[in-house]
């Protein structure tokens, strides 16, 4: 149960990621999560967001570049250990963290973590038979 | 000292006679040699034979350095390649270098007067001269060199780079003359004080500076920080290579011409029109005594103005003022020439980005930095950092592999780069010199 996810490439320069929250808060889109990767030079803006094809189609026309990708959301128990629990065994898959983020809101009692695996599918599955369970794109970006 | 004290002092018209003497010679052998010039000098209807005077000079038509780039490599050699000795060549902006040749009788030729400019430069027979300038197709590095063996100088053959060995030798050898680009020199400077050697104790006493636009203060900040006297050279491989004009240290009020064996003209770039002495323009040179590659009215595309007043140090020769610009779009990078077309062509090749791109150039410390914005190209856009920053390397490489210059790269959104109506502003240079 993959989610979208959209990124922005941005230039390090004032007022560069209000425009991006302005345009997005104009076409009435609502941001779910979101992290910046930074550089000295250039940012990755990374959104969950309640509606992809709006976002993106707004923001390509005010000039960005954008782009999709494939990420989990992942609950993750709210206790000690409940990170570590997941990155372990995906660890013993041999599956790579690209990145991470934390999601906003609580699913249930379990936090909920964004993930970017270098290998999804088998993420999924590890994650699945360990019986760690993913969030669906729908039901999270309605959360 | 004057090196060549027949040819260096020789009065005006002496002088004159020799040099059109000498032109109408090259006119007939490069007319008789080189098909390009035949033909070129038929277009424009003129003849060796209707070069009376050195005036006549305006009636040939100029050479660029695109015809260069037209007869790449050899086309425009004069002579078969068994006579050619050797091949220098220099950064050319599609890619295709500019490609010289010289005779046994060139070298020579090339060393005495290389000879003549470092003895100029204040350098005699029992100097050792510490060459930092590049060793290779560069002619830099192997017309200092040849020169300082005429001269009957010692000569460390230290090329660029190594900056920190570079210092150990100045120390443990003693060299008392500097060979080297002016922002290099000023590099080894900060070095040096970085491992605690103040370049003041050292044993230099002159330096010959030049591959590079400088100015008077960085003059004074050199001299200020090297206890050496700090003198100007000029040359381009199309030319020779260094030691087409030097300034002398007795005056150090621009740069003698070594007009017996090249005839500098200043013309308008516009109108290609011959300006008068003192007045601005674009330098434009014949060389009339070499022989695998001579030139014919070259556009240096270098803007200065020529002063044929006589210089306290006994020469006759007129001299040229510091070069104050270029009338291309040419920038010098750490001694490295570098059209903006060649960043292109690099940036062309790569499906990463867009061909909009912008050169930013700058002195930090005393060293140019440049920077290449270009914008990211859509479909090479990835949410993971590593993968952006592998494209900037990755261009940063083929820069460096098709230039020879170290650029930062950075990559900018689409559109971010401003489009004028007319011609992009594709270079910022925030150097002073």
């Amino acid at each position: 149960m993959q989610v979208e996810q959209i990124s922005v490439f941005l230039e390090n320069r004032a007022g560069r990621l209000a425009e991006v929250s302005a345009i997005l808060a104009e076409a009435g889109v609502n941001i779910r999560a979101l992290s910046l990767a930074d550089t000295s030079d250039f940012g990755v803006l990374r959104l969950i967001v309640n509606n992809n094809e709006k976002a993106m189609e707004t923001l390509k026309n005010a000039g960005f570049t954008v782009g999709k990708t494939n990420v989990l959301a992942v609950e993750v128990e709210d206790r000690p250990g409940g990170l570590h629990k997941i990155l372990d065994v995906l660890y013993n898959s041999g599956i790579n963290v690209e990145y991470m983020y934390a999601f906003v809101q609580q699913s249930g009692n379990n936090a909920v973590m964004i993930f970017r695996f270098d290998q999804t599918e088998k993420a999924m599955n590890v994650l699945a038979e360990n019986n760690i369970n993913t969030i669906d794109g729908k039901t999270l970006y309605t959360m | 000292m004057i090196y060549d004290m027949e040819f260096e002092t020789l009065p005006r018209e002496a002088l004159v006679a020799i040099q059109l003497q000498r032109l109408q010679t090259t006119l007939e052998r490069v007319y008789a040699t080189v098909p390009f010039y035949r033909k070129k000098f038929q277009e424009a209807g003129v003849k060796p034979s209707d070069i009376q005077r050195l005036d006549d000079l305006k009636k040939l038509p100029f050479t660029t350095k695109q015809d260069l780039r037209d007869n790449y490599p050899f086309g425009m050699f004069a002579v078969p390649m068994d006579n050619v000795v050797r091949i220098h060549a220099s950064s050319g902006t599609t890619g295709k270098p500019t490609v010289v040749g010289y005779t046994a009788r060139d070298i020579n030729t090339w060393a005495s007067l290389m000879a003549r400019a470092l003895a100029a430069g204040g350098a005699t027979r029992g100097d050792i001269i510490h060459n930092a300038y590049g060793y290779g197709l560069f002619t830099g590095g192997l017309g200092v060199h040849y020169g300082a063996e005429k001269l009957g100088a010692s000569v460390i053959p230290v090329s660029g780079g190594n900056t920190k060995r570079q210092i150990v030798i100045m120390k443990d050898f003693g060299p008392t003359i500097l060979t080297a680009t002016p922002s290099y020199t000023l590099h080894l400077t900060e070095v040096a004080e970085e491992l605690g050697v103040d370049f003041r104790d050292l044993s230099f006493k002159f330096g010959i500076f030049g591959a590079e636009p400088w100015s008077e203060k960085m003059r004074g900040e050199i001299e200020k920080k090297t206890g050496m006297t700090a003198v100007d050279i000029y040359g381009l491989s199309e030319v020779m290579g260094p030691g087409v004009a030097i300034e002398c240290h007795e005056a150090k009020k621009g740069l003698h011409v070594f007009e017996d064996h090249f005839i500098p003209e200043i013309i308008n770039p516009d109108t290609g029109e011959v300006m008068p002495y003192g007045e601005p323009g674009e330098l434009v040179f014949t060389t009339i005594t070499k022989e695998a590659f001579p030139i014919i009215r070259y556009r240096t595309r270098d803007i200065t103005s020529l002063n044929p007043e006589p210089c306290i140090c006994g020469r006759s020769m007129l001299r040229m003022n510091r070069v104050s610009g270029r009338t291309d779009d040419m920038l010098i990078i750490r001694g490295v020439n570098v059209f903006p077309s060649q960043i292109e062509s690099v940036l062309m090749e790569m499906e990463e980005v867009e061909p909009h791109y912008q050169l930013i150039v700058d002195r930090e410390g005393n060293l140019d930095k440049l920077t290449v914005k270009v914008e990211l190209g859509e479909k090479a856009f990835t949410d993971e950092v590593k993968g952006l920053q592998s494209i900037e390397q990755k261009i940063s490489k083929n820069i460096k592999d098709y230039l020879g210059v170290s650029a930062k790269v950075k990559l900018v959104e689409p559109k971010a780069i401003a489009r004028s109506e007319g011609k992009a502003v594709r270079v910022i240079d925030n150097r002073k010199f």
